[in-house]
């Protein structure tokens, strides 16, 4: 497993649109749950723990089990009862397929997979594995919206990047679980809700104008 | 507290429905309710005791058959409390299967998550095609002026041997992150309501923090956070109203 790659996948200027989505941020700030550093940690402690419990469990499943995307693909539309976030999932695996095409030889993953499951297909094209995969995925959901905050209210970046830092061990806690479960049937996978969530979604794509896609 | 409760509902061959079976044990007691008249038969849960308690083991079954129609409420909120010292959570494991032609309706009364409780929930439900279910659960998180318990609820909604909606929700001081803005956002109060089958409502925002979504298989997921019940019961409400009640 190579340390170098593990950074290319899950850094953020990888040119995979993942700049263009707040991850339930841009709705949270406009119904003003969120208006400082604090309320961020809860926001990015919440979705860590439900989204990114997800999203890291399949990845990983789909860097373990590279014959059952389709599987994997179905069971997130299962967990995803948004529309909205449904389309900004796959939305975002269509953009980090065509990036990672670029990079590695990958499967056959049809044309817009659930963003998870092209991450584990990524990964497991890189030579990573899947906890690789999964901390790539869990990091993923909470430094998207981390670096939307600072550009939606402006705040300090130090104290949002701690923020990260403190949420770094849950990370790799929920990575190391998920890579242990990559066996599991998909029903039995983690399938942790965040109403607001769905709910911002589905009321942020009906505005006129946003800065972020999702 | 170990208890087990099971509903048969049936066709009777005339156009209406009757109970083949319906079994319970205190907490877990069942009353048929409601008038004889009418395709449909409404069953009551009673509660037997308080509860649920820490360390209580609860298991209902609901089986609806083909062409059958039922309707299952309770008389009162469950409120989940702590129990003694060491007691394991307190566990409801509810499974049901509803048959072609057949519409469960599951309409429950909230649970409250008292302060110090540990409880889980655990729902998995078979639709047959061409069956039709509408399944609520609400929570309220602490009663009046206190804080929440621990609940964790976890649901298995299948349609035509696929499944069509998963959801786990974890609330209370074991949950990280659950009363921040990506999960209730403070709300002390959330509700669910699944729509599976054919005839439903058209999806729509329901207004405040609610909104009625389609699933990405058939069915829609209508879903509700509320400062307190009375919001999300706003919300869900007019859509659980069924013709003739």
């Amino acid at each position: 497993m190579s340390l170098a790659t593990l950074l290319v996948l899950a850094d953020g200027r990888l040119p995979a649109g993942g700049h263009a989505h707040s991850g339930g941020l841009e709705a949270a700030v406009a119904a003003g749950r969120v208006r400082d550093v604090g309320d961020l940690g809860g926001f990015l402690r919440g979705r860590l723990h439900t989204t990114g419990l997800v999203s890291a469990a399949f990845a990983a499943g789909a860097c373990a089990r590279t014959g059952d995307f389709r599987d994997l693909d179905r069971g997130l539309d299962a967990r995803t009862p948004s529309p909205a976030l449904r389309r900004a999932s796959r939305a975002q695996g269509r953009a980090l397929l065509r990036a990672g095409r670029a990079m590695w030889s990958l499967p056959e993953l049809g044309r817009e997979p659930h963003h998870p499951v092209a991450l584990g297909a990524l990964a497991a094209a890189a030579g990573l594995g899947p906890r690789e995969a999964a901390v790539a995925a869990a990091h993923g959901t909470v430094s998207g919206p981390a670096g939307a905050a600072v550009r939606l209210l402006g705040l300090d970046p130090y104290a949002v990047h701690a923020l990260l830092a403190r949420l770094a061990p849950e990370i790799d806690r929920i990575a190391a679980d998920a890579a242990a479960r990559t066996d599991d049937p998909v029903d039995d996978l983690p399938a942790a809700g965040a109403p607001l969530l769905d709910l911002g979604a589905e009321l942020h794509a009906t505005w006129e104008v946003r800065l972020f896609a999702s | 507290m170990r208890a087990e409760a099971r509903i048969v509902a049936e066709a009777d061959g005339r156009g209406g429905t009757r109970l083949r079976v319906l079994r319970g044990e205190s907490p877990l007691l069942l009353r048929r309710t409601g008038p004889r008249a009418g395709g449909a038969v409404t069953v009551h849960l009673v509660g037997g005791a308080a509860g649920p308690l820490g360390g209580d083991d609860l298991r209902l079954d609901v089986e609806v058959g083909p062409a059958a129609r039922l309707t299952v409420r309770s008389v009162a909120a469950q409120l989940a409390l702590p129990g003694r010292a060491g007691a394991p959570p307190s566990r409801l494991e509810i499974r049901a299967a509803v048959a072609a032609d057949a519409t469960l309706r599951w309409l429950p009364e909230p649970l409250i998550a008292a302060a110090g409780c540990r409880h889980r929930a655990g729902t998995r439900v078979e639709v047959a095609a061409g069956g039709r279910l509408l399944w609520r659960d609400d929570l309220v998180c602490g009663r009046h002026d206190e804080p929440s318990g621990d609940v964790r609820a976890d649901v298995t909604i299948r349609y035509a041997g696929s499944t069509l909606h998963r959801h786990e929700l974890a609330v209370g001081p074991g949950a990280p992150g659950w009363s921040g803005a990506a999960v209730l956002g403070g709300g002390r109060a959330v509700g669910a309501l699944v729509l599976a089958g054919p005839g439903w409502p058209e999806p729509a925002l329901l207004g405040g923090d609610a909104a009625l979504m389609p699933l990405a298989g058939p069915g829609l997921l209508a879903s509700a956070v509320g400062r307190d019940i009375r919001q999300v019961r706003a919300a869900l409400d007019p859509l659980c109203a069924a013709p003739g009640e």
